[in-house]
């Protein structure tokens, strides 16, 4: 189970989100629909071009793994992909860069931001402040 | 269309609209109609749930993630009754006399907004914390700069039954900050002054606001307007324009009036910021506790400023650079976080403005200079430095590549961090500071408003915001925004009073 939220094969979206964010591929199907409502909201609160534009964006990052491996982007192992991944936030065209920027910020937001996933990193701030720590 | 008629037309309830709308209310209660404008909703208590996504959804303008035209900064900014006052962490401090002179504003004496200044500090509550009330997070920042040979100073904060949520920037649940929404606007109301919330102002006319109050949506924090949703004309004999600098500039560019000055827009500056993280090898406390005591106020000498800083899971996982393993294994060490924030001091340039799309939404034009990407780079060496000499064992430094400096490697720091590494659309940059757009100054050729936030050429036509800025502030803005509506403020009373 995982979002395709711009219009992308799932099997690409899944291996982009757990390269981005690891721990999602341990993701509770909860965590997973969390993930894809909060990512839904986000997108639908922005212009109605931008899930097009990662949509594209998605597919051609497929596209240049394809060409470059020979394999579509889903089937090459973690550590390829996250190397395949890191190169191109590096490349020298902005929109790259951006791209990549901001599906790490989606996937990013849908993960970080559901409490049980804060909670497990330890992150305890609440209303009580300091008197809730005694 | 309902028409309706009032004396006084407050655009916007920030730091500005909810200073003007306080110093106006003598007016209301003498008879005349004073009336605020606010975009965003009346917030109720109840709402404050220091959930990050449910707040910055609630809170802020495209939920804290607008971007630049180039699409290589968030900038951040709050709509609601009290505009950004509910979402600072009310730090205190007055307009530096420096910059004040360099903005070299005609009548704009310095001595005057440290009167006014000291006014609001006073309303305000502000004071510095007990020590016990500090957490690591901030005495580490403090017993770093020192050791390294800096002296951080604490802020002065504006609160008043501070319990140390830590959750400032997502609105206090204890209702503790000391904002317009909590002080100034509830004075102008209990006066006599109306405010509006849902409020919309499409454009500006001669005298008048065309405006539109939005229905609450389903399931949408705060309360109804206190309007019927629809469209209104608002006639006034004047008008203030607080909406902030993604407001106010916007506002006056898609109105269309005739013979505005053509600086609207104009000298955009904002205090570029990015988060520094440094990992200790035991856990602090970071998540309780104030999150803002302490600062560093290198703005003078090497145009920068750091402040501590402590931000929540996603905040910060979209501040590290990178994504997978590496970066999974910092959020990881959380409670072992230490936090700086890096604000680089600016300077306007042509190319940085705000201008409006076809449909006169706000839109930033930014580019960093070399003299800003240079500021940060020698403001993170020195973060760097503190988070050192706190403990820390290795920093994470945007500007470092690979982004993760270990402490044995704390003597090579001028080479590691490094301006080449530098890089827009990977370093995660943002601005809370948003300043010009209106600047002050001589007349139409230099400026938009005289120094009392008159638009040249419409007297009945005022700014009160930190869109009158003239150029960056170089320390965190609130305060000098009081203090310039305070001045703008005066102006109307002299007229109308």
């Amino acid at each position: 189970m995982a979002t395709n939220f711009p219009s992308a094969p799932l099997p690409l979206c899944q291996a982009l989100i757990s390269t981005l964010v690891p721990e999602t591929a341990g993701a509770t199907p909860e965590q997973w629909a969390e993930l894809e409502r909060t990512i839904e909201q986000v997108l639908a609160t922005r212009a109605p071009g931008l899930r097009r534009q990662l949509g594209i964006f998605m597919r051609l990052l497929d596209a240049v793994a394809r060409i470059r491996f020979g394999r579509p982007l889903a089937q090459l192992d973690p550590p390829r992909r996250e190397a395949f991944l890191e190169g191109l936030a590096r490349s020298p065209l902005l929109f790259i860069r951006r791209g990549i920027w901001g599906l790490r910020t989606l996937v990013m937001m849908g993960w970080y931001t559901q409490p049980g996933v804060a909670a497990s990193l330890g992150y305890r701030a609440g209303a009580g402040g300091w008197s809730a720590r005694s | 269309m309902t028409t309706v008629r009032y004396d006084v037309a407050i655009v916007g309830s920030g730091a500005g609209g909810g200073t003007v709308a306080q110093a106006l209310a003598p007016l209301a209660k003498d008879g005349k109609r004073v009336l605020v404008l606010e975009r965003g909703p009346r917030f109720r208590d109840q709402d404050f749930t220091g959930r990050e996504l449910e707040m910055a959804s609630a809170l802020y303008a495209g939920q804290g993630g607008t971007l630049t035209a180039d699409g290589t900064m968030t900038l951040a900014y709050a709509e609601g009754y009290g505009g950004s006052t509910i979402v600072y962490t009310g730090t205190s401090l007055p307009p530096p006399e420096r910059v004040i002179r360099r903005w070299n504003v005609p009548g704009l004496d310095p001595a005057d907004l440290a009167r006014r200044t000291r006014k609001y500090l006073a309303e305000n509550n502000v004071h510095l914390l007990a020590p016990e009330l500090l957490n690591d997070n901030n005495r580490l920042f403090a017993e770093g700069a020192e050791r390294a040979g800096y002296r951080a100073e604490q802020f002065p904060l504006n609160l008043k039954g501070c319990r140390g949520s830590s959750l400032c920037n997502l609105g206090c649940p204890n209702a503790a900050k000391q904002g317009t929404n909590r002080v100034q606007l509830p004075n102008a109301e209990r006066q006599g002054v109306e405010v509006v919330t849902r409020a919309l102002v499409r454009s500006v006319g001669e005298r008048a606001l065309d405006v539109l109050v939005l229905e609450r949506p389903p399931g949408g924090k705060g309360t109804d307007p206190e309007w019927k949703p629809g469209s209104y004309r608002v006639e006034a004999n004047t008008i203030v324009l607080a909406g902030g600098v993604m407001g106010t500039p916007p506002l006056l560019l898609r109105s269309g009036l005739a013979r505005l000055p053509k600086r609207i827009g104009a000298g955009f500056t904002c205090h570029p910021a990015h988060i520094l993280v440094g990992e200790h090898p035991h856990p602090i406390t970071n998540d309780v506790g104030h999150p803002k005591s302490f600062y560093l106020d290198r703005a003078e000498a090497e145009a920068f400023v750091l402040e501590t800083c402590m931000y929540f899971p996603f905040t910060t996982a979209k501040n590290l650079t990178g994504f997978g393993p590496s970066h999974s294994a910092l959020m990881r060490a959380f409670p072992r976080l230490q936090m700086i924030l890096v604000l680089a001091c600016d300077r306007p340039t042509p190319e940085n403005r705000i201008a409006v799309d076809r449909s006169g939404c706000p839109v930033v034009h930014y580019r960093f200079t070399q003299p800003v990407t240079q500021a940060m780079v020698r403001a993170t060496r020195t973060a760097a430095r503190i988070f050192f000499a706190a403990g820390a064992v290795r920093v994470h430094a945007p500007s470092a590549d690979p982004p993760l400096v270990e402490a044995s490697e704390a003597d090579r720091l001028e080479d590691r961090i490094h301006e080449r590494h530098f890089r827009t659309g990977t370093i995660s940059i943002s601005a809370a500071h948003l300043m010009g757009g209106c600047g002050m100054g001589s007349g139409p050729a230099d400026s938009v408003t005289d120094s009392w936030g008159r638009v040249h050429g419409r007297p009945w036509l005022r700014v009160a915001d930190a869109s009158l800025f003239p150029g960056a502030l170089e320390i965190n803005p609130y305060l000098t925004i009081m203090a310039l509506a305070d001045r703008v403020a005066e102006g109307v009373l002299k007229e109308l009073g």
